[in-house]
């Protein structure tokens, strides 16, 4: 049987179910410190004395630190979309002389237990001059003195733009904006620090997404060589972009189990998540279409200004580069032009979340053709087929760049999607379903909207495959895993390859000591980069057990299979038959001699210089409660194409979890922050977490019908599509539900905003 | 420091420990008892991570002082599983899918088994209802809504 296309049991369950996980907090060692950071309580202001005595007396407290103690170790790099002029606006990972935002690191305490360090950090007394907050990007600022709050301004074009909105018969012209939130994974993050002296190496546990990139940061940042760094990756509570990138807890850890000789730990508690760890989205545009009277969309004219809250960290202009570069989405679009304002503010410093510039930018242009579809008096549907870019111009190159490749959309049957779903779910019978789900003071509407993602990130990524001489399988991949069924995918791709099960297959990821390089995990790149090398590492081995199998069993190789870890003669089972573990043990140094490579293992390298380009639909059904303002999605859609599901049950998870996270975004989670930059959502009573209440059935429609011809697997990554259009389709919903077209304007469409947009309605009318 | 001695039954076997009266119940759990499986996601009793069962009721384990469970039975993630395998409930998750990165596992497979040995004819709607206790962010719910109906059927 073949295992890819199988839905799989996963590998990673077993230790997950019975509580013998390994999460960061799970790790200790003995003589271990635990670290408490003290946080700025001000939003903006200049630092005029930290006073730490108090916390030095209190009884085991054994260090405090301020910026005076790191003052040599530099400020965070930026691992991606590096653009020059963004140096300056990198986070110290101790404020010095100025705080930022509420949240940023002043201090830290260590002690012998967190309690006390928790005591400790109490007691240390900040005295700040505070200074005038900026909480808005159309606001200027100053970072520093004489270093203003725009840090950069992003440009793409193609076609020609004037021409195109010479050429219009109509123009429509819309303000969008996307709240403030992020992945929040319910793991906080966690990090624990060892310096073994004995070897000289420190090691890093509660790793995750990137170690590899880590580790060589933290090595350059402490001044230490690559192998004296380790870093580990451990279970990981959800990642969804925020998590595992180089944070300043991360690199205080590591310099104070240097510094103290002490291992040291820290545990995030979740106020500190919600104000210091990555926010996202954020972004508000002006956006205007040039349209011909058929609907046809002849031009994307759009501004936008992202609110990068108070540093830029680790992805430098990630987002808004995907913003940019993604915003025609699936349509011709002959011309366009996005300029993106990187704006820094007083909140806290905003990164990548799931879908990064496609949520947001999805939203835009989705809003764009429903405005379009209103103005010429068009069913939505149907503009968006009139748009929809053919399967005969696939590949279809966009003509900009996004994350330094060329955006060539691969393959896809867009316009096929979009008329398979509607006739497996008639958008009446979606409106009928409703319905009967709805109270008599609710109404109901429905909203759709199309999207294409990208996944399958290069450049490269590597795999080595082992049998080792009691038959036992390895992969090794420098691929990270945050908890979305790495393993499982890897071990069926591997299974397939060498002809074994896939119970069989023992996954390694995220350990800097068993790999020399590794991208990680993130971008929906894994199953693609990853699966490809593990594909290509496993043939590689399986030929080489043949080789020595033909010889052993005097066979041709063209004549031999391998089932379930044994080779045989084809076409005759129960004959002689050679185990892989026997193949191994033919190739260990010590049978084989000779001069060549020993052991039946084999390393391959997938290299890829393009991005894949999934891509689906959503519809929504929404309940709305005019009185109160209060909306629930009762259905939701999500139709994807994934080129090939290596695992079908996995990808539906994936597709599921996504757009529940989509709802939450659309309709709940926001940090808000109150005139003097303080946050209002620091605890999940203010930061609104979707729960199963708020979640309906989500019914996934799988397609394959457009293999990526990029990978020999033809996949293309599942993490991100079931988020990315769950803004634009709730919110057409929402417009529908109470009559009133491009009503929403806004995320989070919160109850207070929707009973704003319903009373002012009923002012109008 | 002053410190007390609780005693707590957990999962059947005796633990004498000297804590702290501010210390949680699920730091004593997890670092005096070395039961690292029960988990801490916001330590303010929203997310339900912590959820084990306190003399068969469950509880946030964040929001209780050790000190207050003086001679109680606890039950934690690691009593599910017997000699002979894992319990109906983690089998169900597994079959369907209820977890991704398995964080919030623990707590929600305590706070099921709870539920479903206090009722074991709930109904889809009350399953429903119980699943709204805790938070997950990876499935979206509903194989985890479905792992409980199906654990419902099988559990002894
Ligand atoms: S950790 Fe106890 S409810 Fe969240
Ligand atoms: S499985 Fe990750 S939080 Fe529930």
């Amino acid at each position: 049987m073949t295992w890819v296309g199988h839905s799989q049991r996963r590998l990673e369950d077993p230790p997950l179910l019975s509580g013998v996980a390994r999460f960061a907090a799970d790790i200790e060692f003995s003589g271990q410190l635990h670290m408490r950071v003290v946080r700025s309580p001000m939003a903006s202001g200049r630092i005029q004395a930290l006073e730490i005595s108090a916390a030095q007396d209190v009884p085991e407290v054994y260090a405090v630190w301020t910026s005076e103690d790191v003052v040599d170790i530099p400020p965070i790099g930026l691992r991606m979309t590096h653009l020059p002029e963004l140096e300056q606006y990198r986070q110290p990972v101790l404020a010095h002389e100025f705080v930022r935002y509420v949240g940023e690191p002043v201090a830290v305490v260590f002690a012998e237990d967190a309690y006390t360090a928790e005591d400790g950090a109490g007691v240390v007394f900040a005295d700040i001059d505070p200074g005038e907050p900026v909480l808005d990007v159309r606001r200027s600022g100053t970072f520093a003195p004489g270093v203003g709050n725009e840090a950069a301004v992003l440009h793409k074009e193609t076609g020609d733009i004037s021409a195109a909105f010479d050429a219009a018969d109509h123009l429509v012209e819309l303000e969008l904006s996307v709240g403030r939130h992020s992945g929040v994974p319910m793991e906080t993050r966690g990090a624990l620090a060892w310096h073994d002296r004995s070897t000289g190496v420190l090691h890093m546990y509660g790793a995750a997404k990137v170690p590899h990139y880590n580790r060589a940061a933290i090595a350059s940042m402490l001044g230490l060589h690559l192998n004296q760094v380790q870093l580990h990756e451990g279970h990981v509570g959800g990642g969804f972009g925020i998590r595992g990138e180089l944070y300043p807890e991360d690199v205080l850890v590591c310099a104070a189990a240097l510094r103290l000789g002490r291992p040291v730990r820290w545990i995030e508690d979740r106020r500190e998540h919600l104000i210091a760890a990555n926010h996202s989205r954020d972004q508000v545009h002006q956006v205007r279409a040039a349209v011909r009277s058929d609907g046809f969309i002849l031009g994307i004219d759009d501004e936008f200004w992202l609110d990068q809250g108070a540093y830029v960290r680790t992805h430098g202009a990630t987002v808004p580069d995907l913003t940019a570069a993604m915003l025609p989405g699936p349509y011709l679009v002959p011309a366009y032009r996005v300029v993106g304002h990187v704006v820094l503010t007083n909140k806290t410093p905003a990164g990548t979340y799931r879908s990064p510039g496609r949520f947001e930018g999805t939203f835009v242009r989705e809003r764009l053709v429903d405005a379009v579809a209103h103005r010429l008096d068009l069913d939505p549907i149907a503009v968006r087929r009139t748009n929809l870019i053919p399967t005969e111009a696939m590949p279809f190159d966009r003509d900009v760049d996004a994350l330094g490749t060329h955006v060539i959309y691969d393959s896809g049957d867009y316009t096929s999607l979009m008329d398979q779903t509607l006739q497996t779910i008639p958008p009446e019978r979606l409106r009928s379903e409703a319905a009967a789900l709805c109270s008599d003071e609710e109404v109901v509407g429905i909203g759709a909207a199309f999207f294409v993602e990208k996944s399958g990130l290069g450049p490269y990524d590597g795999v080595r495959v082992t049998v080792d001489e009691s038959g036992g399988v390895e992969v090794v991949t420098g691929a990270a895993s945050v908890g979305q069924g790495v393993e499982t995918v890897v071990a069926q791709v591997c299974a397939d390859a060498l002809g074994v099960r896939p119970e069989a297959v023992r996954v390694v990821h995220g350990q800097t000591d068993r790999i020399s390089h590794g991208m990680g995990a993130f971008a929906s790149r894994v199953t693609a980069m990853t699966g490809s090398a593990t594909h290509y590492a496993a043939l590689a081995v399986r030929d080489k057990a043949l080789s020595v199998a033909a010889e052993m069993l005097e066979a041709a190789i063209e004549d031999l299979v391998v089932e379930n870890g044994t080779i045989g003669v084809r076409g005759s089972p129960g004959g002689p038959s050679v185990s892989l573990a026997e193949a191994a043990i033919a190739m260990s140094p010590v049978v084989r001699g000779g001069d060549g490579p020993a052991g039946l293992t084999a390393e391959e390298w997938f290299r890829s210089d393009r991005m894949s380009y999934p891509y689906g639909f959503h519809l929504a059904a929404v309940a709305v409660d005019p009185e109160t303002g209060g909306c629930r999605v009762v259905k939701y859609v999500v139709a994807y194409d994934v080129g090939r599901a290596v695992n079908p049950q996995l990808v539906d998870g994936q597709l599921v979890g996504a757009a529940a996270q989509g709802i939450g975004g659309t309709l709940l989670e926001e940090f808000v922050y109150d005139d003097f930059g303080q946050p209002l959502a620091s605890t999940f009573m203010d930061y609104l977490m979707p729960t199963a209440a708020e979640v309906p059935d989500v019914e996934t429609l799988i397609f394959e019908e457009a293999p990526s011809p990029l990978n020999p697997l033809g996949v293309k990554g599942a993490g991100e599509g079931g988020l990315t259009a769950s803004g634009a389709a709730i919110a057409a919903a929402i417009d529908d539900a109470i009559g009133s077209p491009l009503a929403v304007r806004r995320l989070p469409v919160t109850p207070n905003r929707l009973h704003d947009l319903i009373r002012a309605l009923g002012d109008t009318t | 420091m002053t410190t007390h001695e609780v005693k707590l039954d957990i999962n059947g076997s005796e633990h004498v420990v000297a804590v702290e009266s501010r210390k949680t119940l699920a730091d004593v759990i997890r670092e005096d008892c070395s039961l690292t499986g029960t988990n801490v996601g916001c330590e303010h009793g929203v997310c339900g991570a912590c959820t084990i069962l306190l003399d068969g009721e469950p509880v946030r384990s964040c929001l209780l002082f050790a000190v207050q469970c003086e001679g109680m039975e606890v039950r934690t993630v690691e009593g599910l599983a017997t000699a002979d395998g894992l319990h109906p409930l983690q089998q169900a998750f597994s079959e369907h899918h209820a977890l991704q990165c398995g964080f919030c596992t623990p707590g929600f497979l305590m706070l099921a088994v709870g539920a479903l040995e206090r009722d074991h004819d709930m109904s889809d709607d009350d399953v429903r209802e119980v699943v709204t206790s805790n938070l997950c962010r990876c499935t979206g719910y509903q194989n985890i809504t479905r792992a409980v109906m199906a654990a419902r059927e099988v559990m002894p």
